[in-house]
């Protein structure tokens, strides 16, 4: 991979991404009064890797086990045809399903929040949640939609012409995430 | 490029493996109680069937319309058809109307290749003549994938009609480009001239197939298409070829039983082993509309179609 040789500048390194993931799962514990039917849903592939480790960490200071899941969006994605059909990621639910529950969606990057607004549509044909919070380990700006995040690991700001990639240990075999420079690749 | 299902001959290996994958997923949406995705939306599907199949057509309306495509029905019966209108002429029709996918049955081998010279979206083959029916054998390899787990280096054993059977030539195709060993079973009048081309293996005793495969798919007897005495009597195809508990009873512990439908119950299966856990003919069913949104939504998802082979 062209973006492991880069050494590109890597803006988290592993240590960084294990105290932002510690500081989100205080803060849901705090802001859901210690997550009490909190159900984490990360978006495929990383966000659902986050949502896993973010479950480990509130099950660990609080001795709690929060219901994990993932959910696809490609199916609900605005821009599905600015490309050929991509494949498809894995949707698991928690067995309880979301109705009723605080929702909090995971995902590796907040960019455009077009994937987040595909995700709110999706999670609309699971269930109803009785509420949608959102956490991310990157928010690099330039909003398309009115769409914020309520847990961010790390603000970045970029330029339209960077792109931030996230390297997770379970996927990629490391933990970092990575500016790139437009050029760099 | 324009892409378009008429053959499995022109699926490679990662086009078969991505729409048995997209099935897989697109499966877990058939078990919730909202079955609809948006992802077709303002796309219009047309279903031009010009020989009747009740399962077939429903099975891609149905999964059209979980995809929110607008499905427009046209059967050759009491429509411009009867009074004459040639193929291409309804292409035209067809083509003025804006459809994205034709979706065409028709009893004239070649038809969907004709077709898709004439049209503008993708051509679907949902069954010509005796050529073929991709979308059944890409639904009889799904389903085989489900209850075994794999396609790679399973023995499976097609029997019947293969001369007639459209559903026969694409499976063994497909199931080739798979890396499963097919074996076809029928009496010689019941296999086609060209057979010792097909990439398989043939054989006239069904007794001795049947001990080592792991699926055996038996074919309809298209009784319809019996005018000339291709076997003695129906008894005796039954005895020679039919699928009865006793040779059931020598399958191996894992073998499954698969049927396109419609069945003739005790021709070429026995009631019994149709509805034996082992037979997956009503998983099928479901997994035809899986695998059919699977192929619609990788012809028309996205930009371009992902799958299929160029006109």
């Amino acid at each position: 991979m062209s973006d492991a040789r880069n050494p590109a500048r890597a803006v988290l390194e592993g240590p960084d991404i294990h105290r932002a993931l510690t500081r989100i799962a205080h803060e849901i514990l705090e802001r859901t009064r210690g997550a009490e039917s909190v159900v984490l849903i990360g978006i495929p592939t990383r966000g659902a890797t986050l949502a896993q480790r973010i479950a480990e960490r509130i099950a660990q200071f609080e001795g709690i086990k929060v219901p994990v899941g993932a959910i696809d969006v490609t199916m609900y994605r605005d821009d599905l045809r600015l490309r050929p059909a991509r494949p498809l990621g894995r949707t698991e639910l928690p067995a309880d399903g979301v109705d009723g529950r605080t929702v909090v969606l995971v995902d590796d990057v907040l960019y455009s929040g077009r994937t987040v607004r595909a995700a709110l549509d999706a999670l609309n044909d699971v269930g109803r949640p009785r509420a949608v919070q959102l956490a991310t380990l990157v928010d690099r700006g330039h909003r398309e939609l009115p769409i914020r995040a309520d847990y961010v690991g790390k603000n970045l700001p970029t330029s339209k012409s960077e792109k931030v990639k996230v390297f997770l240990e379970e996927t990629d075999g490391r933990d970092a995430v990575v500016l790139i420079k437009e050029g760099d690749r | 490029m324009k892409r378009h299902l008429i053959s499995t001959g022109d699926l490679t290996r990662d086009d078969a493996l991505l729409i048995l994958d997209t099935a897989e997923e697109l499966a877990r949406v058939s078990q919730r109680s909202i079955k609809k995705l948006p992802t077709l939306r303002g796309r219009t599907v047309v279903n031009l069937f010009f020989e009747d199949s009740t399962r077939t057509r429903i099975s891609f309306e149905a999964a059209a319309k979980r995809l929110s495509a607008d499905v427009i029905n046209f059967s050759a019966k009491g429509s411009s058809v009867s009074k004459g209108e040639s193929l291409k002429d309804t292409a035209l029709t067809l083509e003025a109307m804006g459809a994205d996918a034709v979706v065409i049955r028709h009893s004239a081998s070649g038809a969907p290749h004709r077709l898709a010279s004439w049209v503008r979206g993708s051509v679907v083959n949902a069954g010509d003549g005796t050529h073929e029916h991709p979308t059944q054998a890409l639904l009889d390899a799904f389903s085989i994938r489900r209850r075994l787990g794999r396609l790679e280096g399973l023995k499976i054993a097609i029997v019947g009609d293969v001369l007639h059977s459209r559903v026969a030539r694409s499976n063994v195709l497909l199931l080739h480009t798979l890396g499963a060993e097919v074996t076809l079973v029928a009496p010689p009048t019941l296999l086609p001239v060209a057979v010792g081309t097909w990439p398989c293996q043939v054989s006239y005793d069904l007794d001795a197939v049947l001990p080592k495969s792991d699926v055996v798919m038996m074919l309809r007897v298209q009784l319809e298409r019996m005018n000339a005495a291709y076997f003695p009597s129906a008894r005796e195809y039954s005895r020679r070829y039919g699928l009865d508990r006793d040779r059931f009873a020598r399958l191996h512990d894992d073998a499954i039983v698969m049927h396109p439908g419609p069945m003739n119950r005790g021709m070429e299966i026995s009631a019994e082993v149709a509805d034996s856990p082992r037979s997956t003919i009503v998983e099928q069913v479901a997994n035809g509309v899986t695998v059919r949104m699977a192929v619609l939504y990788l012809l028309l998802g996205g930009s371009e179609p992902a799958i299929g082979g160029a006109e």
